[in-house]
């Protein structure tokens, strides 16, 4: 191992060395403001650290296990800035629930870190490994503050069906390697095997097998069971972790897996692909329909979501469309990441008085305009940039989305989008109207952390969806660096 | 650089009359008068001096009144590029004319959060601007999306009664064929990408490209739709009765005098040029359901006890003349259905004014519950009277002029559907007299006590009769105005791309 390699490695290493000064200083003085501080400013050196080594350093990789290059520093910068702006919003929801709140930001960071080592795998060690401590770091995240049976189910829930999911991917994964001998995603792409019988037989199953696991983590239909439970037993900041960090790093590997390995060249593995999203629109749309609570509605949303991103990764498929298919990706899952972190940031802030349950039915809501006008401001943009109005980046992010399947001639998938988009306007609009009715809402007071991370939030995602050129031209690059 | 500023002063003034509120509770509303008295003045001198504008195409000076293009999304090829020509410089005028009646209509009709309200007033008024001088076709999508949210605000938090259904149905059915427009919208430019190897969405590069014709066929009708459906012309109207009956008047005044238009303009401007072939094709499709909706607006209309209801459905009735004039598409057609479009922008935004008054004094819309206004305010009756005459299309009046200048144009092209349209001039009448009569007319009940109009309502409703006036006896103004780019966008369709291309600018 050379310094240069060191070197490319330093975001991870400098966020592992902050869990380490994290975890000191909780044995030593249980300060919650001190933890949460350490923690954000952690995460903000590790940013630093990534865009340092993205200005200075040519892309390479460290041992076969790690790469480092442009895709995978982009993708680790997504899921750091998410993780910040988490912790900025949960500082006040743990402040109010209790003592023994500081383990919460040390998981939060080694969930943290296990999107990082997913989105620089090139290696399905490093891909079992980083999936792995995602996935524990969750499940404790999300029965953390114990409070009571309720986040206790979930945390169940989520961990025996996680934890068969990734037995799918690992039998996927022996499949693959009973095939090709390797691990290394390089490798694989070049290793040859018998076009015909068993081998690709193995090749598709085992494809289809961790496509299949990695579906239930980004909780595409049929894979969904599991999203709006969990998400309605998790407190607030965890949903919206789970929501975003998690979902994003997911992607970035499985995309990079696609590309490397080149599985779009598999049209079983697209027809599958095809039915994934086109399910995962119409039922996450549907059932959003109809939820009293905002989690619920929220979580259904998220399947509708991941099932237009989705649109966009098949739109790779086709040939010369790689580029604006990868660029459609990574632009729709920023905005994205704004779009619920901020959501959920709202639910957050608006959970704050009730230390049991948190505050997400809409009745709620009602008048919200009228009593928590800017919070309600914040709210509405978020919706709306969920439903793809402009002004947003939402907007943007659909209008790539919809590119990208126009340029790989998807009709089936994108008259799937435009009816789901209609369906989604009716709930989105739901909440927007229920907080423009006329009631008496109680007072509450808005934290002042969680407040300016939010209204950073809503700001990017205006900016974003007003003067997108700069980001627009970051994933293009992006996108043209790995193929 | 005018359409811009015009924007840009909205912009601003809908910020400044929101924060006004704290300060005091009457100062919304000025500050919302005061800038469409600005956007106006600003607008004002493009009719003084305007620059010498042809109609030859290639021939120099071009049409167009004003260009100008800043760099937006480079990706992509999408630029800030608003241009100018008569027919958006009318419509723009038009706006910003409607949005002071609209905020004069409201003066004392709200009164919980006028900031806000006067806020999403201007704000509509920013997006129908926009919709009206860009000619980027992301930014023209950008702009027709833009102005349905404050629109749906406005529905949806000072509607009447039944609020929550109508705003929904109206932003679901512009949005989801707006999605339509924008997959077009996206074929189009890409195909044309493949084709030329330059990504724009300019509609100077657009136009002219050269894509199979069954393609573009396809293409074609996600524009259709998402105009027809603004328009609205049947099978796509029902958003609208509701949308309309529901919104505050300045609302109703905005969605039926301006919104409307935008579908209009729409098919005027982008659905019959970019894709001439393909629009000829469906000429007498189209044609034909414009008539439906000239004959079933009207027996709809005719049904209504709701007079708000009433004059929405009318509006479907009157669109219809719009739909049939583009689609016969000559220019006496082009010509009446733009005169069509100003006059029922004066015509309906009075009668909802009307309707709003009548609510606003006697807490119903019924007009079973009406009946011998006159007696209690003449002046009323006399306003209603002048533009229900109006409305059915009384020769000397600015309708007339539109929908006879329709009905010319379209009997060189399809004889039997102008015999249809033709009924609706009587139909018209009928649905229009006997509101008239239900409402104003009949027996006076004894112990009411009702004010007549004032000065403040003086002074919307006598430009819009002096502005009617004027376009039925002397249409000439308007004519002078937009033919230059009636006749150019027609010659777009008529003559062969070599002709013009490269001179469009």
């Amino acid at each position: 191992m050379t310094s240069v390699d060191l070197l490319l490695l330093s975001p991870i290493i400098t966020l592992s060395i902050v869990i380490l000064v994290v975890m000191m200083v909780i044995a030593f003085a249980r300060n919650l403001a001190l933890t949460c501080g350490l923690s954000a400013l952690g995460l903000l050196l590790t940013l630093a650290s990534i865009v340092w080594v993205n200005t200075n350093m040519a892309a390479g990789n460290v041992t076969p296990l790690i790469i480092v290059d442009y895709y995978g520093l982009a993708f680790s910068g997504l899921v750091v800035s998410g993780s910040f702006f988490i912790c900025l919003i949960s500082y006040s929801y743990s402040a109010q629930r209790g003592e023994k709140q500081d383990e919460f930001f040390l998981l939060l960071l080694l969930a943290t870190l296990g999107g990082l080592v997913l989105a620089h795998s090139a290696h399905f060690a490093t891909f079992v490994l980083g999936l792995e401590l995602l996935g524990i770091s969750i499940y404790a995240l999300i029965s953390y503050p114990s409070r009571g049976l309720f986040s206790l189910e979930a945390a169940l829930k989520y961990l025996i069906l996680s934890g068969v999911s990734s037995a799918i991917i690992l039998f996927g994964i022996a499949l693959l390697y009973a095939v090709l001998g390797t691990m290394s995603f390089t490798e694989m792409a070049t290793n040859h095997y018998q076009e015909s019988g068993l081998d690709r037989l193995f090749i598709l199953v085992g494809c289809g097998m961790i496509l299949g696991g990695l579906s239930f983590k980004l909780s595409l239909a049929p894979f969904h069971m599991w999203t709006p439970d969990v998400y309605e037993g998790a407190p607030a900041p965890v949903t919206a972790f789970l929501a975003t960090v998690s979902k994003g790093a997911i992607f970035a590997v499985l995309m990079r897996f696609f590309i490397m390995v080149d599985s779009y060249q598999y049209e079983t593995i697209i027809n599958g692909l095809f039915w994934l999203s086109l399910i995962s629109i119409i039922v996450g749309n549907l059932l959003a329909l109809m939820q009293n609570s905002i989690k619920r509605m929220l979580a259904y949303s998220s399947i509708a979501q991941m099932g237009y991103l989705m649109v966009a990764f098949i739109a790779a498929s086709a040939i010369g469309g790689k580029q604006l298919a990868i660029e459609a990706s990574a632009f729709f899952l920023i905005a994205y990441f704004l779009t619920t972190i901020g959501a959920f940031g709202v639910i957050t802030i608006m959970s704050s008085g009730d230390a049991d349950h948190d505050t997400d039915t809409l009745e709620k809501y009602e008048g919200m305009f009228w009593q928590r006008p800017l919070l309600a401001s914040f709210f509405t943009a978020m919706l709306l940039s969920l439903a793809g109005i402009p002004l947003t980046a939402g907007f943007i992010g659909k209008f790539y989305i919809i590119a990208a399947g126009v340029g790989s001639e998807l009709w089936t998938l994108l008259i799937a989008v435009v009816v789901g988009s209609g369906i989604g306007l009716f709930y989105y609009l739901r909440v927007i109207f229920t907080m423009t009715k006329q009631s008496t809402m109680t007072e509450i007071a808005v934290p002042i952390t969680g407040g300016w991370a939010l209204a950073a939030v809503t700001l990017s995602l205006l900016v974003l969806g007003v003067y997108p050129t700069p980001v627009i031209e970051w994933v293009s690059q992006m996108a043209h660096s790995i193929l | 650089m005018t359409a811009i500023t015009v924007m840009f002063v909205l912009f601003i003034g809908g910020m400044v009359a929101w924060l006004s509120e704290r300060l005091n509770k009457d100062w919304p509303r000025w500050v919302s008068i005061g800038t469409c008295v600005l956007a106006g003045l600003i607008i004002a001198p493009l009719y003084i001096n305007t620059p010498e504008i042809h109609s030859s195409l290639g021939g120099t000076p071009s049409v167009w009144i004003e260009i100008v293009e800043y760099d937006w999304i480079p990706r992509f090829g999408i630029t800030l590029l608003f241009a100018l020509d008569g027919l958006s410089l009318i419509m723009i005028s038009l706006t910003v004319f409607l949005g002071f009646v609209a905020v004069i209509s409201s003066w004392n009709e709200i009164s919980e959060r006028s900031g806000f309200f006067q806020f999403n007033l201007l704000w509509t008024l920013v997006g129908v601007v926009g919709v009206f001088t860009s000619l980027d076709l992301f930014l023209f999508f950008f702009f027709w999306e833009v102005m349905l949210i404050p629109m749906y605000f406005l529905i949806a938090i000072w509607g009447h009664e039944n609020k929550a259904y109508a705003s929904m149905k109206f932003f679901l059915f512009t949005q989801v064929s707006g999605l339509l427009m924008l997959i077009s919208i996206l074929a189009l430019v890409l195909t044309n990408a493949h084709a030329s190897g330059v990504v724009t969405f300019s509609y100077f590069d657009l136009l002219g490209h050269e894509l199979p014709t069954d393609f573009s066929y396809w293409i074609m009708w996600g524009f259709f739709i998402a105009f027809v459906v603004k328009l609205p012309a049947f099978p796509f109207h029902p958003w609208l009765p509701d949308a309309h009956t529901q919104a505050p008047t300045a609302a109703s005044v905005l969605l039926a005098g301006i919104l409307l238009k935008t579908g209009a303009y729409g098919l005027i401007r982008f659905t019959v040029p970019l894709f001439p072939e393909a629009a000829a094709e469906i000429a007498n499709f189209a044609m034909t359901l414009g008539a439906i909706s000239i004959v079933y607006g009207a027996l709809l209309a005719f049904a209504q006890t709701d007079f708000k209801r009433l004059v929405a459905y009318s509006s479907v009735s009157h669109m219809g003349f719009v739909l049939v004039g583009v689609y016969a598409w000559n220019e006496i057609a082009l010509q009446g259905a733009v005169m069509q479009m100003i006059a029922h922008g004066f015509s309906t935004a009075a009668l909802f004014m009307m309707a709003g008054a009548l609510q606003h004094r006697l807490h119903t819309r019924d007009m079973r519950e009406m009946g011998g206004l006159w007696q209690d305010m003449p002046r009323m009756g006399a306003i209603a009277m002048f533009f229900i005459v109006a409305s059915l299309g009384m020769p000397g009046l600015g309708n007339f002029v539109g929908e006879f200048l329709v009905l010319l144009g379209a009997f060189q092209v399809n004889i039997t559907v102008t015999v249809i349209a033709a009924l609706g001039l009587i139909t018209g009448a009928i649905y229009s007299l006997i509101a008239m009569q239900r409402v104003f007319q009949g027996e006076a009940k004894p112990d009411r006590q009702l004010t007549d109009f004032g000065a403040r309502e003086m002074v919307a409703m006598i430009p819009m009769m002096i502005g009617l006036i004027w376009l039925g006896v002397y249409p000439q103004t308007i004519f002078d105005l937009v033919d230059p780019a009636l006749s150019s966008l027609h010659a777009l369709t008529t003559q062969s791309p070599d002709q013009w291309i490269g001179s469009l600018r």
